[in-house]
């Protein structure tokens, strides 16, 4: 492993992660997880989406349904997309003796509360804004933003880095490479503004303070579907992030985030960027 | 080098603990009045100040075109009101009912239904939003709530308006409990806040809230009450269902619903 990895563990301890980054990584880490799960609470008051302004009840503009319906004798869970229909007991629509769209073990609270997941929701939902903006003046300042743009050599050296990630073969450097910088800065510059625009969309009163977001957005309910989306993009990145973690070394990953001490690879003669 | 590795366990293990009992985890704040709810509800006033910061009196709330309405207004809450004077008013084409102001108010007034609909009336196409996450546009006439207060001229201590109404959700052991709302006077004196007495170019059904109910452009479903038979102008919340301003407030939704 170490050899294969080029001289993995075998570099010095640097100091990597700032005070900063590692508390608004943690900060956001447990904002978003609350804020995902109270989401799906919310989400389960009426587990459709549309596109446009509003939902329609007379006529049919829904991307995703999540019901539940009676079959002979049996209550079926389904979840509708699009034109087709999927049946989903047991894990959407019906779990057993509960017939709601996402099941308990997925909502915050655990019981249907609609009012508790939404002042959960908004609670995290101003911690990770207001962190975000300390974090983005701060990071602005100390040019830690500037690490994590891709620059023209990242790009250039994208394909080799593509083919190095999918041998699981890993470069420990003191910088990020081409695809963490687009991964973090893909979850920091677009997926949570996009959160927190789509968000906003949803409030009747933000509305009337933006109405040119509305219909940027394309309508109240098409904000509400891109919402759900990014957040699937989010539960997407959470995935790879954890795969990543565990393929590149976790306790060295680990130690540099609580930390801020990574050990990055030894140097290589070649003097090829990690 | 153990410290650290310490540390990772022990961030790893409360990771962990977080994971595992899942979403049992902040069920402590179901529970009204408890520490923990408080904490998470002391970011709605938060929010109140930001969006009357950003939005002031007078932002307006999208409105839409007749092209726009494409089905009829969903009801929701409380479709049927069956207490035995609403019963009989309806019975009578509401020609009967009036509309009473009172409170903190130099002139309490009561307004026949004719008197309501003889004055200025607004039109507008809006955007109906429930809490649960529903939306539908439908065309909204009605008396602007500020003619109404203007000439019951409110105290200058009089911070909210309070709307009674005739019907009732549930039924708990004291007898019926009747829905109630209110709006601080900001959005009472917004120039789209209308008594609503006809939609989508006819007479208010009794489904939507005949026959008057609130239209509160900026905020959500829940904060337009139907029925309204008598408009309180209070300067707090005490002596109100459970002290904090309205029906589903009582019940742990924020009480302001711009969000």
């Amino acid at each position: 492993m170490a050899q294969r990895n080029g001289g993995y563990g075998s570099g010095p301890l640097i100091y990597r992660q700032t005070l900063l980054t590692r508390a608004t990584h943690w900060v956001w880490a447990v904002s978003l997880f609350f804020l995902m799960l109270t989401g799906l609470q919310i989400f389960n008051a009426y587990p459709s989406l549309h596109l446009g302004n509003e939902s329609g009840f007379e006529y049919d503009n829904a991307l995703l349904e999540i019901g539940a319906r009676q079959v002979g004798d049996a209550v079926q869970g389904y979840t509708r997309i699009g034109p087709w229909v999927f049946d989903t007991t047991g894990v959407l629509g019906v779990q057993g003796d509960a017939v709601q769209a996402f099941p308990a073990a997925l909502t915050i609270p655990s019981n249907q509360s609609l009012a508790t997941g939404r002042i959960i929701h908004f609670f995290f939902a101003w911690v990770l804004v207001g962190t975000l903006a300390v974090w983005a003046v701060a990071s602005a300042i100390s040019g830690h933003l500037r690490q994590l743009v891709p620059t023209g050599r990242d790009l250039a050296a994208l394909p080799r880095d593509l083919a190095d990630h999918a041998r699981l073969r890993f470069h420990h450097g003191r910088g990020y490479n081409v695809l963490q910088k687009l991964a973090y800065a893909g979850v920091l510059f677009v997926a949570l503004p996009l959160m927190i625009l789509t968000g906003l969309s949803m409030s009747p009163s933000f509305n009337a303070i933006a109405p040119w977001l509305l219909e940027v957005l394309g309508g109240r309910q098409t904000a509400r579907t891109l919402h759900f989306v990014v957040m699937l993009a989010l539960v997407g990145f959470f995935i790879v992030h954890m795969l990543m973690i565990v393929a590149a070394g976790p306790l060295n990953e680990l130690r540099s985030i609580v930390t801020g001490w990574y050990r990055v690879d030894a140097e290589k003669r070649d003097g090829h960027d990690a | 080098m153990t410290l650290d590795r310490r540390r990772f366990l022990r961030a790893g293990l409360l990771g962990a603990t977080a994971v595992l009992s899942g979403c049992k985890v902040l069920d402590g704040a179901n529970v009204q009045g408890s520490v923990t709810r408080g904490v998470f509800e002391a970011v709605s006033p938060l929010t109140y100040r930001a969006q009357r910061l950003l939005g002031g009196g007078h932002s307006l709330a999208p409105e839409y075109t007749d092209a726009d309405i494409r089905q009829g207004q969903r009801p929701n809450g409380s479709t049927d009101p069956d207490g035995a004077e609403y019963r009989a008013l309806a019975a009578a084409g509401f020609e009967d009912y009036v509309l009473r102001v009172t409170g903190m108010v130099e002139q309490p007034l009561v307004l026949t239904y004719a008197e309501v609909q003889a004055m200025p009336a607004r039109t507008q196409i809006t955007r109906h939003d429930c809490v649960e996450g529903w939306s539908c546009i439908a065309k909204w006439t009605g008396v602007p709530l500020g003619l109404v207060l203007d000439r019951a001229r409110p105290f200058p201590e009089a911070r909210f308006a309070v709307f009674h109404c005739y019907d009732a959700i549930e039924r708990g052991l004291s007898g019926e409990v009747r829905y109630y709302e209110s709006i601080d006077l900001i959005d009472a004196h917004h120039p789209q806040t209308i008594l609503a007495y006809g939609m989508n170019g006819a007479a208010l059904p009794i489904a939507n809230g005949a026959p008057l109910r609130l239209r509160v452009e900026r905020q959500l479903g829940y904060k337009m009450a139907k029925y309204v038979h008598t408009i309180e102008l209070v300067d707090s919340f005490a002596g109100l269902g459970f002290g904090r301003g309205s029906y589903w407030a009582d019940r742990g939704y924020e009480w302001y619903a711009g969000i």
